[in-house]
């Protein structure tokens, strides 16, 4: 329990400083919103009106602390653009970005655990040197050079799938998977890499236990061995790894969904960013920022509650 | 603090005390090679960013496994693929070094050949964009923008980082809460929605965009020459300077530095890696140095657009940035394998 509110005492001081920061970065954006929205053209007064509409008019502390207050009820303001609330916008987009996430996560563990155990089964044979390669390669790819060679490959030379485009899962469960294949893909691949040399070393380790020597000696099969035995006690950083991901996917999910423009948080932000839409990138900058630290503070949390050595703080 | 930094690695393989080389949970030197590749990892595509970090422990405990099999430290020799992959880094660096004196056609002027010339076409080795502007040309002046940003920032990051890391190791206490704290605060945002927000703040030009990269750099170095400081500080000949009447700056300098500053170099190539690719994910999106400046990443977006009659447009620049960055990654991880200072080989 100790550790739990050691934990949350830090994670408010993050808080308060991510909030801070969220506010004033997007203070410093160079436009002025009220030019935005009324053109270049248009008259000091009108100017002026947007702004005391706006609420730009008043101090900069005054200016946090009310927004602070709006963040907490879930108010970001209105798109200076479509004049949409800012929370319905980042509402609409959020599935697209939870899904596309979810099925990185799951492309990645399907693909990596297997692989992970058989390369620990035989440290250095053909199997292990090929995929640990292969991983070393996989980091040196980043999302928008392998995205693009998906799409050329799958869309354009075999018409698999689609180049761009998103169709909800409510509206169609097939075609959804059609349009969210290769974006996760994509956003899966290097997490294949990490997750199979972490799960690989994890298991290397297991595999010189005496509990294995033991297990051998009663006579199970390998495969018993395997995944009964060792699996389990060498998914402790599997799980550490994949936990902090998900907090680190939302912004990798970005540049995924602009190559495949799909309409994500990712998404949003650029395009907001490219049309100055002060609200939208500031909603959208504090949600990914402070879901992050969320993330991280429960598998902290988690953690604790799971090991017995963190928990009386002996690691 | 100090148990949430290096909480989280020691924690992930449990039982094993032989990694516990680090006092307090403290990382030491040695770590694996994936744990290498997280490094910086937090400035790139976020995907690997904290992940691979809690990686160390698993690998770490093979390596101290290998270790205690022998007795001896393996000494790794350079392999032809390192050579091939300092030759190709060096050979993209002279290229872009030399550019203006070696008769490449302008990477600017447009309309000068027919637009979309495939490979080896008309005079032209890699043929010509959608503009007819030489992709050979364009390649290599890409290049200057990749190395610069790539070195610069991830020269910069080390400064600042590495002047943080060894505040918060050495002095610990409230400056290290402080310190720390505040590149958590970094770490909690979306890199590339930071790198973003910056470039979109003070504008798109060279100085910018390494200005961006360099504090997303910032965080994961100083958090990697904290721990390495940690460690140093514990050791005797830090004790003995002391006890000799040596200052803490003078400690600092001359005691803590050169040992520190070994394994952070072994990282830098790893680190350069992540920055040019880091570099390429802004110029993609269209917010690194702005057109007409040829970066591979740019080149990679305009030739997004012809990808089914002129797939070559678009891959010419993604190979040679993958290329690049896996030489980078290779030559950084044998680097850092040769000269990794092992405590507990000692």
């Amino acid at each position: 329990m100790q550790v739990i509110f050691k934990k949350l005492a830090y994670l408010i001081p993050v808080v308060f400083a991510v909030t801070i920061l969220s506010f004033l970065l997007i203070k410093a954006l160079p436009g002025d919103p009220a030019i935005n929205k009324l053109g270049f053209n248009a008259t000091p007064a009108a100017i002026k009106q947007i702004h005391h509409q706006l609420g730009l008019d008043k101090p900069l502390p005054t200016q946090y602390v009310l927004w602070v207050g709006h963040l907490a009820t879930g108010n970001l303001g209105r798109s200076y653009i479509s004049n949409q609330p800012v929370m319905t916008t980042i509402k609409q987009n959020l599935p697209t970005t939870i899904e596309l996430m979810i099925l990185a996560q799951l492309i990645a563990l399907a693909l990596s655990i297997p692989a992970g155990i058989y390369a620990a089964y035989r440290p250095n044979g053909l199997f292990d040197r090929v995929s640990t390669s292969i991983s070393f390669a996989m980091l040196a790819l980043p999302a928008f050079i392998f995205g693009v060679f998906l799409v050329y490959v799958f869309a354009i030379r075999i018409h698999w799938f689609p180049a761009s485009g998103w169709t909800p899962i409510s509206k169609n469960f097939s075609d959804n998977m059609r349009t969210v294949a290769l974006p996760a893909i994509t956003l899966a691949l290097p997490l294949v890499a990490v997750y199979l040399r972490v799960l690989r070393s994890d298991m290397m380790a297991t595999l010189q236990e005496d509990f294995i020597t033991m297990a051998k000696s009663k006579g199970l099969s390998t495969r018993r061995i395997l995944l009964r035995h060792a699996f389990r006690p060498s998914t402790f950083s599997l799980v550490t790894v994949a936990g902090l991901n998900t907090g680190t996917l939302i912004g990798g999910a970005l540049i995924v969904e602009v190559i495949f423009a799909l309409p994500g948080i990712g998404n949003l932000a650029v395009t907001s960013v490219f049309q100055r839409d002060y609200l939208v990138v500031q909603g959208t900058v504090v949600l990914i920022a402070l879901g992050y630290v969320l993330i991280n503070f429960l598998v902290d949390v988690i953690y604790a509650l799971v090991d017995p050595r963190v928990r009386h703080g002996v690691a | 603090m100090s148990e949430r930094m290096g909480g989280r690695r020691t924690r992930t393989v449990p039982n094993r005390p032989y990694e516990e080389n680090g006092g307090d949970g403290t990382p030491t030197l040695s770590e694996s090679p994936a744990q290498s590749k997280g490094v910086f990892a937090e400035a790139e595509t976020e995907a690997l960013a904290d992940a691979v970090i809690a990686d160390s422990g698993g690998a770490a405990a093979i390596d101290s496994l290998k270790e205690a099999d022998t007795g001896v430290l393996p000494k790794k020799r350079f392999g032809p693929v390192f050579w091939i992959s300092v030759g190709w880094v060096v050979g993209i660096i002279v290229l872009a070094a030399i550019a203006s004196w070696i008769h490449l056609p302008d990477p600017k002027a447009t309309g000068v050949a027919k637009p979309r010339l495939g490979l080896f076409s008309g005079g032209h080795l890699l043929g010509t964009d959608e503009l007819g502007r030489d992709q050979l040309s364009r390649v290599i002046y890409g290049a200057r923008v990749s190395m610069t940003v790539g070195f610069a920032s991830i020269f910069f990051g080390i400064i600042v980082g590495g002047f943080f890391g060894v505040i918060a190791g050495f002095f610990r206490g409230k400056s290290e809460s402080v310190i720390m704290g505040g590149m958590d605060v970094l770490l909690a945002f979306p890199a590339l929605v930071l790198a973003l927000a910056i470039i979109t703040f003070l504008g798109q030009n060279l100085p910018n965009v390494i200005l961006a990269i360099s504090i997303l750099a910032i965080a994961p170095i100083a958090r990697l020459i904290r721990s390495a400081t940690l460690s140093v500080s514990q050791r005797e000949f830090v004790l003995a300077a002391r006890s000799l009447g040596a200052k803490n700056w003078r400690i600092i300098t001359r005691e803590i530095l050169p040992v520190v500053m070994l394994p952070v170099f072994s990282y830098a190539l790893i680190g350069v890696a992540v920055a040019v690719t880091a570099e390429g994910a802004l110029a993609f999106l269209g917010l690194s140095v702005a057109a007409p400046t040829p970066t591979w990443g740019g080149m990679i977006t305009d030739g997004r657009v012809y990808l089914q009659q002129d797939p070559w447009i678009a891959f010419i620049p993604a190979i040679v940035l993958f290329i690049t960055v896996l030489a980078l990654n290779f030559a950084g991880d044998s680097l850092r394998t040769r000269f990794d200072v092992r405590e507990g080989g000692l």
